[in-house]
């Protein structure tokens, strides 16, 4: 790792200040930033500690929707929101390991929006709102690509507010090496409508697959799924999976989805 | 450099650490705490695991700056007050856990923090804990056996010997 200052407040605003700073960059639970910087992939000149920000942690309840503090650890949402949304707790209490989801924060892993990452799914898949020190995005507008985002320089995801579906499920088909989606599915039937989320299989990151999701809409049930696909072009290719088998993959998940939520 | 105080194994610990200074070498270099082991310094392997205020983490992805005023314990930590090995540990040398012993320390805490949640875990509940700690030598099944038998369940339908 190449030096950097180390600064820990206690509030948003100090955060967003300490931010200010050229080259500065936040620091979440550290489980993606911590090997980046190992890797020399990444110079901050500063690191901006959330974790000690008492109003991003925990779980709350507003309006019918779940709303999550940015710096709340995978493994608090695994446990907080399982009688609320179970669908939501089961995807964070798959995400890597326990070690990983004592340190990993929600906000961090929206922040860096990795293309195999399990709660891009969720929040794109519930239709669920970004919270930032500044303002508000819909996930439809959030998700940009790989990596990508509709965060400025400097802007901080304080929460998520999740709206709860009838019934949801989250299917991930894990890549047993680094335990993230080769191909994740999230299904979410809301009152007026089905939102069907695609992570680890695109290269633009996660996606709706809106043809699914008008399916559903009609017939909540794997069968209203058959023959549907996606195609392979555009899906990423490895050394884990082609992009064919990624794509054949999504609509395997995206039944097992329907079928485990009911 | 800043000053970082942390409470490990119970005693006050305190020195001045870099931004980048990992917590796992704070443990090792500054505290001479060498139980605790970098096996991969990726984040995968889990030889590092220790606790912070009672929760397993990698202490290889995790800054030293981040535990300033926390509660760390390692495996150094572990043993009954009188030396002699605790109920987990013990249960590794009874079962034959370990081979060369390298992710042992990891295993103990990770085994430690599972049994805190979950004082009575089946065997999946033991292999899906312990996802990330790899072993490279044990083939994993006397390290479930040792968690199963010092959670105290019967430990005979388990596999190898
Ligand atoms: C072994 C292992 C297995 C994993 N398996 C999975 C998996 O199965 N599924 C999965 O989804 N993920 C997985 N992860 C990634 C993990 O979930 C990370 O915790 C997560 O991607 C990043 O969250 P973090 O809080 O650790 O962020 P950090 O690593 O601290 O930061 C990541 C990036 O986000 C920025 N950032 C952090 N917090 C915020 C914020 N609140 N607002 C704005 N920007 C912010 C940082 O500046 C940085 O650019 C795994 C990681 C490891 C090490
Ligand atoms: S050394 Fe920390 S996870 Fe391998
Ligand atoms: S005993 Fe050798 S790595 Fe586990």
């Amino acid at each position: 790792m190449y030096a950097f200052d180390f600064e820990k407040p206690g509030s948003i605003a100090d955060a967003v200040a300490a931010l200010k700073d050229e080259d500065a960059q936040a620091l979440g639970g550290g489980q993606t930033l911590i090997p980046t910087l190992k890797q020399r992939l990444a110079m901050p000149s500063k690191l901006v500690s959330l974790t000690g920000i008492a109003e991003m942690q925990g779980i709350s309840k507003a309006g019918g929707e779940i709303v999550i503090g940015g710096a709340t650890p995978h493994a608090a949402v695994a446990d907080g929101v399982a009688g609320d949304y179970p669908a939501l707790a089961e995807l964070a209490a798959h995400i890597g390991d326990p070690a990983v989801r004592n340190r990993g924060t929600i906000g961090g892993s929206l922040a860096n929006n990795d293309p195999a990452a399990c709660y891009p799914a969720a929040a794109l898949g519930s239709g669920a709102t970004i919270v930032t020190d500044r303002r508000e995005i819909v996930a439809d507008d959030y998700f940009q690509g790989m990596f990508t985002t509709a965060l400025d320089e400097g802007e901080i995801v304080t929460g998520v507010r999740f709206p709860v579906p009838e019934k949801a499920s989250y299917m991930k088909f894990e890549q047993p090496a680094s335990r993230f989606a080769l191909v994740g599915v999230f299904v979410a039937k809301y009152a007026d409508g089905v939102r069907v989320a695609v992570t680890g299989a695109s290269e633009e990151g996660v996606f709706r697959w809106s043809e699914a999701e008008a399916a559903l809409s009609s017939d909540f049930s794997p069968a209203a799924l058959d023959g549907l696909s996606v195609p392979a072009d555009g899906m990423i290719s490895d050394l884990h999976g082609s992009g064919a088998y990624r794509a054949h993959l999504v609509a395997v998940m995206a039944k097992r989805a329907v079928a485990a939520a009911g | 450099m800043t000053k970082v105080t942390m409470t490990v194994n119970g005693k006050p610990a305190s020195g001045d650490v870099e931004g980048r200074t990992l917590l796992v070498q704070f443990l090792r270099e500054n505290l001479r705490l060498t139980g605790t082991h970098v096996g991969c310094d990726t984040s995968q392997c889990g030889a590092c695991v220790v606790h912070v205020d009672g929760k397993a983490v990698k202490s290889c992805t995790m800054l030293a700056a981040e535990a300033d005023g926390a509660e760390v314990t390692t495996i150094e930590g572990m043993a009954n007050a009188d030396g002699s090995l605790n109920t987990i540990q013990q249960a590794f040398q009874d079962h034959h856990g370990l081979q060369c012993g390298f992710c042992t320390p990891g295993m103990v805490m990770s085994a430690s923090a599972l049994l805190a949640d979950n004082p009575r875990p089946t065997e999946a509940e033991v292999r899906d804990y312990l996802e990330g700690n790899i072993c490279r030598c044990t083939g994993y099944h006397n390290i479930v056996k040792a968690i199963m038998a010092a959670s105290g369940q019967d430990v005979g339908a388990i596999a190898a010997e």
